[in-house]
């Protein structure tokens, strides 16, 4: 039975944000809550001299809490211990965290900071990643014998080069980063509600800022305002100041950052420049690559090695080549931590390989779209990890249906020669594509060692409850999670109830990142519920009064399992070889641009993409997913500037960090294809990630073919596209 | 910031919310957006930036649409102020649920209600709702998770369930 996998549920957590009853952090009603802030450092490197207090402030109508007054380690746990939960000695960049303070009232609060003045002693900062020498990480993927390759190539073979960098982007989630702290209970718990993907992240964060066991901690997710990757790892960091200071005052506290704070301070994308060395032969056959990757990693390691490790992972791109060398480093620098962001280091790898084969294709006079599908991996096909895709590769079936939607593989590309002169004005067109694929869940022996647990349970009135970590951040969880444990166990999807994600009630299912929430949890959901389906039997009756029979007659309602790995996947972490992802999905976009001569501002009217989800659970979320992150790919590709100065980032207010608004979205033409995977859930794959991958690329190829010129970072703002103008008059 | 904005002693507001007399004491320079969400409990209305680029603090003042995070409490004396707490937004609510233009939800009720501003400046002035027009009357909204689609397909569905201009 399949009656809500593959139909539009109601989302059940609509009605209440349709009516403004939906509790975000900001709404919770807290008594007596104080409002909690912190004193920031205003430069990027420097030694902590002291923390002058003005006088004037009466300071016993605040409280204020230094790195000395964390209980357990002044840790940000993390993958490594670099990160202070407050800066003592140094600082390493703008916007860290030196002390907190909490307060009755927000009046009191701004007072109380602006009277705390840190002194600190400027030290050299670094601040071009490019040159940056301190390294925090590094990947090496090796396939073959590409220096061989490159070192005598077959007779017609051609070498090409390509440098390409991408800027730093602000997830911009609408709702900022925020929580309310509870201090210690009787027995010692504390409990924090908040913004967040991530509950289990946060309580271990709690657990080694108290001290305590994790079950000390209780992390509830509130209504949660978009994420995006943004709430991954920091809302941990608001979390322990939040607890903190709850400790500290003796009573709850509040920190709700405003956008002003957020924009300066919270991760964003890890900026890139990737160089490609490419062996092709003369039909257009990958021989060899070589591709150096390098990140900024900002100030601390935060999730970098995993970004990296993913960016090397995709950097060959979607395409056949027997002979592969990757090599990746992130770097540190002093400016605000890089963190997790959809698509997480693939988006960067993906532009730089398209962008690449864009530029082989022109040289060699073939087509883009040929040269494309002639190297694409096909089933059976191995990856640059050694991979061999067995099953669920929708390659092809991508790229032919963005070709019969746009005829994109008859389309003829302006040929620089035939470009217009920036002297005309008016408007002009142009066409571009993009073809990519995102591993979906952790990779490698990630899902193995993470054991994501999901519970199904019974409850008295004979409903079934959902009980997993995963989290409701707009991309449809609720609704998805209700339409598999309904067809799994054979009921209605108002028999289910999907429950809060609060550590102190659910298991660990594993983060809500990855791609992994439908694909991964979403399949021991499904088996969970199949047992418990055999369990209760299908006899006569509705589920519910079947289920509450099953009860009456003493019969165990709750069914716990637990994550294995598909049979025969292998990976080995050390050398970088075998299966790096359980499966792929698969898209193409085609991107259609007009370029203003005159103002150059570059508008996208439509973008077409084909994308195979394996299976699609909602197929109306499913688009949501696609067109929503596709119309981030293009805010990055053009719109979306974050640039700093001495480390200080400079859109910190949202009059100048520029997001596309409803005039700037194209109009979007999804194809979803459907290449099953066998062990998703019903056949499906990640999906959330996959859409931020290729927008950029398409974005750029097609700016490209619409003024001659090439187009090799993001974003490709007006600016940048008059001087690639302007050196192209020089140089003709 | 909210120091500036609190310093001058309260004043008597009176004025109209979601169609009931209201009266309370609040600095007059007060974000009406506070007034609503902190004085009154009304938190449906959402804060994005605090300056006037999201639209998420979007409510009504004598129909129109204006953010609530601009609006200095005294401005509403005398008026009527509609919030989505308010009566009458059920066919934006269902269009927004049948269209899927609901994801994370944050940026939801300013939608919801500058789409009944326009439906409404529609009919009133005798246009035809078209995308353009969504588009347009939407811009100052930001949604992050959608990619707008299915928002204007929801306008346009809220501006068919109300009818032809009047
Ligand atoms: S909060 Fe008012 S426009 Fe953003
Ligand atoms: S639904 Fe999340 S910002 Fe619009």
């Amino acid at each position: 039975m399949s009656a809500c996998v593959g139909s539009d549920l109601g989302r059940p957590d609509g009605p209440a944000k349709v009516s403004g009853r939906a509790v975000y952090v900001a709404d919770l009603a807290v008594a007596g809550a104080w409002h909690g802030g912190a004193v920031r450092s205003t430069i990027a490197h420097g030694r902590v001299l002291r923390i002058e207090r003005k006088p004037g402030f009466d300071w016993r109508r605040v409280v204020v809490v230094g790195p000395g007054d964390v209980p357990g380690d002044n840790v940000q746990e993390l993958l490594s211990d670099d990160q202070p939960i407050l800066a003592e000695r140094v600082v390493r960049h703008v916007g860290e965290p030196l002390l907190l303070v909490a307060a009755p009232d927000l009046p009191t609060l701004e007072a109380a900071l602006a009277a705390l003045r840190p002194i600190v002693e400027p030290l050299p900062a670094e601040l071009d990643f490019e040159s940056a020498t301190r390294v925090l990480h590094e990947v090496s993927i090796d396939k073959g014998d590409p220096g061989a390759r490159f070192d005598s190539p077959p007779p017609g073979a051609r070498l090409f080069e390509g440098t390409w960098r991408t800027d730093s982007q602000e997830q911009l989630y609408v709702e900022p980063q925020g929580c309310v702290a509870w201090p210690a209970d009787a027995d010692g718990t504390v409990v924090v509600r908040g913004s967040m993907q991530c509950p289990h992240y946060v309580r271990k964060a709690l657990a080694r800022c108290f001290g305590i066991a994790p079950e000390r901690a209780r992390v509830v997710q509130l209504t949660t305002g978009g994420g995006f990757g943004g709430k991954e790892e920091y809302p941990s960091v608001v979390a322990c100041h939040a607890a903190l200071l709850a400790r500290a005052a003796g009573r709850p506290v509040r920190i709700v950052y405003d956008r002003h704070e957020d924009l300066l301070v919270t991760p964003k994308r890890h900026p890139s420049r990737v160089h490609h060395r490419t062996l092709v032969a003369a039909d257009g056959t990958l021989l060899a690559m070589d591709v150096d990757v390098l990140l900024d990693g900002g100030a601390y390691t935060t999730l970098s090695p995993v970004v990296l490790s993913r960016a090397c992972l995709h950097a060959s791109g979607p395409y056949r080549c027997e002979h592969v060398a990757i090599r990746g480093r992130v770097v540190a620098t002093n400016h605000v931590p890089s963190g997790a962001f959809r698509g997480f280091g693939a988006p960067q790898t993906c532009f730089a390989i398209e962008r690449q084969m864009d530029r082989i294709a022109r040289a060699l006079d073939l087509h883009p779209f040929a040269l494309r599908r002639h190297n694409a991996l096909r089933l059976g096909d191995a990856t640059a990890t050694g991979q061999v895709l067995h099953d669920s590769v929708g390659s092809l079936a991508v790229l032919d249906a963005v070709a019969a939607r746009t005829g994109i593989d008859r389309h003829r590309w302006c040929a620089p020669a035939m470009a217009v002169p920036s002297s005309n004005s008016g408007r002009v067109r142009g066409l571009g594509m993009s073809f990519f694929f995102h591993g979906a869940g952790f990779t490698g022996s990630g899902e193995e060692l993470l054991k994501g647990r999901v519970a199904i349970r019974l409850l008295p009135d004979g409903r079934a409850e959902v009980a997993a970590g995963s989290t409701e951040i707009g991309q449809g969880t609720t609704t998805v999670f209700t339409a598999i444990a309904a067809d799994a166990l054979g009921c209605d999807p108002g028999d289910v109830v999907v429950a809060v994600p609060d550590t102190a009630a659910v298991p660990d299912s594993g983060p809500t990142v990855a791609s992994r929430t439908c694909m991964v949890v979403g399949s021991v959901l499904a088996s969970a519920c199949r047992e418990l389906a055999a369990r209760i039997g299908g006899a006569a009756g509705d589920f519910r009064s079947r289920a509450r029979a099953w009860l009456a007659a003493g019969g165990d309602g709750i069914v716990e399992h637990v994550y294995g790995s598909p049979p025969g996947l292998v990976w080995d972490q050390a050398t970088y070889r075998g299966d790096a992802y359980p499966c792929y999905g698969w898209a193409a976009d085609v991107a259609e641009v007009e370029v203003d001569l005159d103002t150059l501002e570059v508008d996208v009217v439509r973008l077409t993409t084909a994308v195979d989800v394996g299976k699609a659970i909602q197929p109306r979320l499913v688009e949501g997913q696609i067109t929503g992150g596709a119309l981030q790919a293009i805010g990055w590709a053009q719109c979306e500037v974050v640039s700093s100065r001495d480390g200080r980032v400079q859109q910190d207010r949202l009059a100048t960090c520029i997001v596309p608004t409803t005039k700037d979205a194209p109009r979007f033409d999804v194809t979803i294809v459907e290449q099953p995977y066998a062990h998703g859930p019903f056949g499906a794959k990640g999906v959330g990630e996959l859409p931020m991958d290729g927008g950029a690329p398409a974005v750029l190829a097609a700016i490209e073919d619409a003024l001659g010129v090439p187009a090799d970072r993001v974003p490709a703002t007006p600016e940048r596209l008059l001087a690639l103008l302007e050196q192209r008059e020089r140089t003709s | 910031m909210r120091g500036p904005f609190e310093a001058a002693p309260p004043i008597e507001l009176t004025f109209t919310l979601n169609g009931r007399p209201q009266q309370l004491q609040a600095p007059p320079l007060r974000r009406l957006l506070d007034v609503l969400r902190e004085d009154l409990g009304l938190t449906g209305t959402k804060e994005g930036c605090g300056e006037g680029e999201c639209g998420a603090c979007t409510v009504l003042v004598d129909g129109a649409a204006v953010l609530a995070c601009l609006v200095p409490a005294c401005q509403v004396q005398g008026r009527s102020v509609v919030t989505i707490e308010g009566a009458g937004f059920e066919p934006e609510q269902q269009a927004f649920l049948d269209a899927g233009g609901v994801q994370c939800g944050i940026c939801t009720p300013g939608m919801i209600v500058a789409t009944r501003a326009w439906v409404e400046s529609c009919r009133r002035d005798g246009v035809t709702p078209d995308e353009r027009g969504a588009r347009d009357a939407l811009a100052g909204n930001l949604c992050r998770c959608t990619g707008y689609g299915a928002i204007v397909e929801a306008a346009l569905r809220a501006a068919a369930a109300r009818g032809e201009p009047t």
